[in-house]
């Protein structure tokens, strides 16, 4: 970029600020230094409290605004921009904005092109001042100090620590907010006043001046506290918002820590609590049938699908659970009577077990599927789900009082002992039920059916022993009775 | 001052109304307490006064007037057979209580809702008479928000918007089928009858204000609605297409998401598992497309996957562009403002900035790095004068390469 040629190239002038968010008296001198054509480099703006250019010798003010000299240009996309970054703490600001200013004499359009430096970095203190000042309208928390009329009445108290000279450019805010309330706002950097008619300024102030705290804040931390949804922790959201630095003046903030420690526990609770509601259990097995097709206690209940109940006489010896209605099940309404049924019917009768004797149920009385176009694929109940329809199975056992219970596959071990066991380690011996009768855990069917080869040939031997054995105890269990 | 009770209705009020996901403040007319009696403002931009660990926006006091309902809506924690604490705030103490936090600066101002007491008539009648009391008698100007029982009279509905910024009604559910099967007692044609009737008033006062300068102002800050995303079967797509349809039919402001959560007390009808959280950004990433991307619904739901929801992984936006790379890449020196929206990682800021540089200078990548948060990300979908992506755009395993590395963890999972 070509200079202009400048005539006061050769001095130097150091500008000094009246107040550190003065704007309207850096757009003056700017004014004119511009039109005097000082070059940037040729000067230094020093704000109150502020040391400058230590090697800044110069000691020109700032020149006459001269009549004849041509006009200083400036668009609004600049102005607005620069009123607002000039508020920002940064000690280089000023010198930007001018830098700015300069450039954009010879090239008008320049505020557009936002991959310049300059320009990006005033959108970046811009973008921070008005940050700062949407933070203190969002975080500044006031606090009542009563007082009586003849005072004047009851006056709002906040402290507030902003990061930038914000405090007078949102000074209307807050009176356009509170126009008929007494309030103050106490900074490190000034304070303000409002009196219901009047803004006044006053000096800098100290936490200590203050008011403590304020009797609707125990309130407030209630609802705070209330309104959080401990299933939903996203603390990474809540810090990029409302950052640490605020959290010193704002009441609410102490509570944080416990309800993020707290959240997990709560969640779990709120589940476990939801989980398990039932009424008394029924007493009949007709009972159980009924309550059964009604229940919608898990997912499971809420498809499209027909609850089964357990099948076989009421009084019955042998109890033998699977894992839920299967397709076939839930369209006949019967337990095991599709390919694993048909499976467990062929080594039942190998064993000497008369299914028909035997009560045969499901750990989960409803079928949980996902629709794969007109098909519908079998999912395994959630542990979740076989604990909840544990009550029913429970209920039923209650009526049947089997001497001996066989649980095929894992999911009906867990429903039996509320636990998972792994079937391999479980298989082979009896597992004594509180009620004095006996669990044998063995494969079910239809894992049976979906091996080859020689593992499917083990897995049927180790079936096949599994229900010999149970054979073997019904008929010790007969001869006892 | 606050008396034990107060705190514990407060308490069980509150807790009962975090699963209502909007605490929007904005969009409002421009007002402020100047030259009136009371406080408040509005100035256009909505102020979150703080935010809860749920990463959540705490503009309002939200709450209900009371939890005691008559209905029993398997998803709500105040339904009928839930055997939540009951609690029950008079209309007095409601406005109390806003005044109090207002003056603290602790809140924009109320989001009211209620179960439904006695009738659906009474207990409108009662909201609205909590709006009432602070407009007319304490001249609040600060902002409301007052849910809507579409099973209330017309008349009494339209009480609400007169003196409410925003009125909503929940459709509850995306399907119909999950209505009638987890909210017994709603009908969806009742509630989009009350939706309807609200937009034709907004649109009838809107209309009157134009030619009468006193006509009163009708719900400045226009209707929502809030839709519960993972209790029910419905796809993304569903959710997709019935926002949109909601949009168009009742020109809303919002469409809400909110992920079902468990609840305490929860209907065992619903899934105990939380849908991940990130179900419910997806859905939300998928409005902006629509709102401001200038994306139709249609092609929001193109970029679904098989089971027809939004991938988690990615963003709706990237999945578009991995699905029709036809489209791309885009020659940001050239390209119209709707191609530039397209390109995963340019934001609407992006766009603009890229606009506006463009007419001063032809962009190098580096400058587009300077005016987008993440440069990797565009790259492979645009060229520069100095950048051509060559076959990246062809490359199979280009979702990998974009996707976020690190998964998100499953906090509770057992």
């Amino acid at each position: 970029m070509t200079m202009l040629p400048a005539a006061h190239a050769d001095s130097f002038h150091v500008v000094h600020l009246p107040a550190a968010d003065d704007f309207d008296f850096w757009r003056d001198c700017a004014r004119a230094l511009i039109q005097a054509q000082v070059p940037p480099d040729r000067i230094s703006w020093i704000e109150p409290g502020g040391s400058g250019d230590l090697f800044a010798q110069g000691d020109h003010g700032v020149p006459a605004l001269t009549s004849g000299a041509p006009p200083v240009r400036a668009n609004r996309r600049f102005v607005n921009l620069a009123r607002n970054a000039a508020l920002h703490s940064d000690p280089e600001r000023f010198a930007l904005l001018y830098r700015l200013l300069w450039r954009l004499q010879e090239n008008p359009g320049m505020m557009e092109d936002k991959a310049d430096d300059d320009v990006r970095k005033i959108e970046e203190l811009d973008k921070n001042v008005r940050r700062d000042s949407h933070k203190m309208h969002a975080f500044v928390r006031f606090r009542l100090v009563e007082a009586d009329e003849a005072e004047g009445g009851d006056r709002y108290v906040a402290w507030f620590e902003p990061d930038h000279h914000i405090l007078r450019a949102n000074a209307g805010f807050f009176m356009r907010r509170f126009a008929n309330m007494r309030w103050s706002i106490l900074t490190p950097r000034g304070s303000l006043h409002w009196d219901g008619e009047t803004m006044a300024e006053g000096p800098a102030a100290e936490r200590s001046d203050a008011p403590q705290g304020d009797p609707m804040e125990d309130l407030w931390r209630t609802y705070y506290a209330s309104i959080f949804n401990p299933a939903r922790l996203k603390i990474g959201a809540m810090l990029k918002e409302m950052p640490k630095k605020y959290w010193k003046n704002m009441p609410e903030a102490a509570l944080i820590p416990e309800l993020v420690a707290g959240a997990q526990s709560r969640e779990a609770k709120m589940v476990e609590k939801g989980a398990l509601e039932f009424d008394e259990r029924p007493e009949t097995l007709a009972a159980i049938d009924k309550a059964i097709s009604a229940c919608r206690k898990c997912p499971i209940g809420l498809l499209d699908n027909h609850a089964v109940m357990g099948e076989g006489p009421q009084d019955a010896a042998l109890m033998i659970v699977g894992e839920q209605p299967g397709d076939q099940e839930d369209i006949k309404g019967r337990p095991f009577v599709g390919p694993a049924g048909q499976l467990l019917d062929d080594h039942l009768r190998t064993a000497g077990i008369d299914r028909s004797a035997a009560y045969v149920t499901n750990a989960v009385k409803h079928f949980k599927y996902v629709q794969r176009g007109k098909r519908r694929i079998h999912q395994s109940p959630a542990a979740k789900e076989i604990d909840t329809c544990r009550w029913w199975m429970e209920s039923e056992r209650a009526i049947v009082q089997p001497k001996l219970v066989l649980a095929m596959g894992a999911s009906a071990a867990r429903g039996m002992l509320g636990k998972t066991v792994s079937i391999s380690n479980a298989r082979g011996a009896p597992i004594q039920l509180e009620d004095g009768s006996e669990l044998w855990v063995t494969a079910h069917p239809s894992y049976l059916l979906r091996l080859d080869g020689a593992a499917r040939d083990e897995q049927v031997r180790l079936f096949d022993n599994d229900l010999r054995a149970v054979r073997q105890r019904l008929d010790e269990i007969a001869q006892r009775a | 001052m606050a008396s034990a009770s107060t705190l514990q209705k407060l308490e069980i009020l509150a807790d009962a109304a975090k699963y209502d996901a909007s605490c929007a403040s904005s969009g409002t007319s421009k007002r402020n307490s100047v030259g009136g009696k009371g406080i408040g403002s509005t100035e256009g931009m909505g102020i979150c006064h703080a935010y809860a660990p749920d990463g959540r926006c705490i503009s309002l006091l939200k709450i209900l007037l009371t939890n005691y309902c008559v209905f029993d809506c398997h998803y709500c924690i105040n339904r009928k057979s839930s055997n939540v604490a009951r609690a029950r705030f008079t209309p007095q103490e409601v406005v109390d209580l806003t005044l109090a936090f207002y003056r603290r600066n602790y809140i924009e101002g109320l989001f009211l809702s209620s179960g439904i007491v006695k009738s659906s008539n009474h207990t409108m009648e009662q909201l609205v008479e909590v709006a009432r009391i602070l407009r007319e008698e304490h001249d609040f100007r600060g902002y409301i928000h007052l849910k809507t029982i579409p099973e209330a009279d017309a008349e009494i509905v339209h009480q609400a918007g007169l003196y409410a910024d925003r009125v909503s009604i929940n459709v509850e559910l995306p399907t119909d089928s999950g209505l009638t099967r987890l909210a017994p007692d709603k009908n969806s044609g009742q509630i989009e009858g009350a939706m309807g009737k609200v937009t034709s008033d907004i649109a009838e006062l809107k209309d009157a204000r134009k030619k009468f300068k006193h006509a009163p102002r009708y719900a400045p800050a226009g209707q929502s609605t809030q839709m519960i995303v993972g209790a029910d079967t419905a796809t993304d797509s569903d959710i997709v297409g019935k926002a949109s349809r909601l949009y168009d039919s009742f020109k809303l402001r919002r469409v809400y998401y909110s992920a079902f959560s468990p609840i305490p007390d929860a209907s065992a009808v619903l899934p105990l598992k939380r849908p991940p959280l990130i179900r419910e950004h997806r859905l939300y990433q998928s409005d902006w497309l629509m709102r401001f991307y200038g994306y139709k619904p249609a092609e929001v739901m193109q970029a679904t996957e098989a089971d027809g929801n939004l991938p988690l992984d990615i963003d709706p936006k990237l999945a578009w562009a991995l699905k029709f790379r036809e489209q791309f890449p885009v020659d940001v020196n050239r390209a119209t403002k709707e191609q530039l929206l397209r390109v995963p990682g340019l934001g609407v800021k992006a766009v603009h900035k890229i606009l506006a540089s463009r007419r001063h200078r032809t962009l190098r990548l580096d400058d587009v790095a300077r005016l987008t948060l993440s440069i990797t990300k565009v790259r492979p979908f645009i060229c520069t004068v100095d950048w051509r992506p060559l076959l990246l755009t062809d490359r199979a395993d280009l979702r990998t390469m974009l996707a976020p590395k690190t998964e998100q963890l499953e906090l509770f999972s057992a």
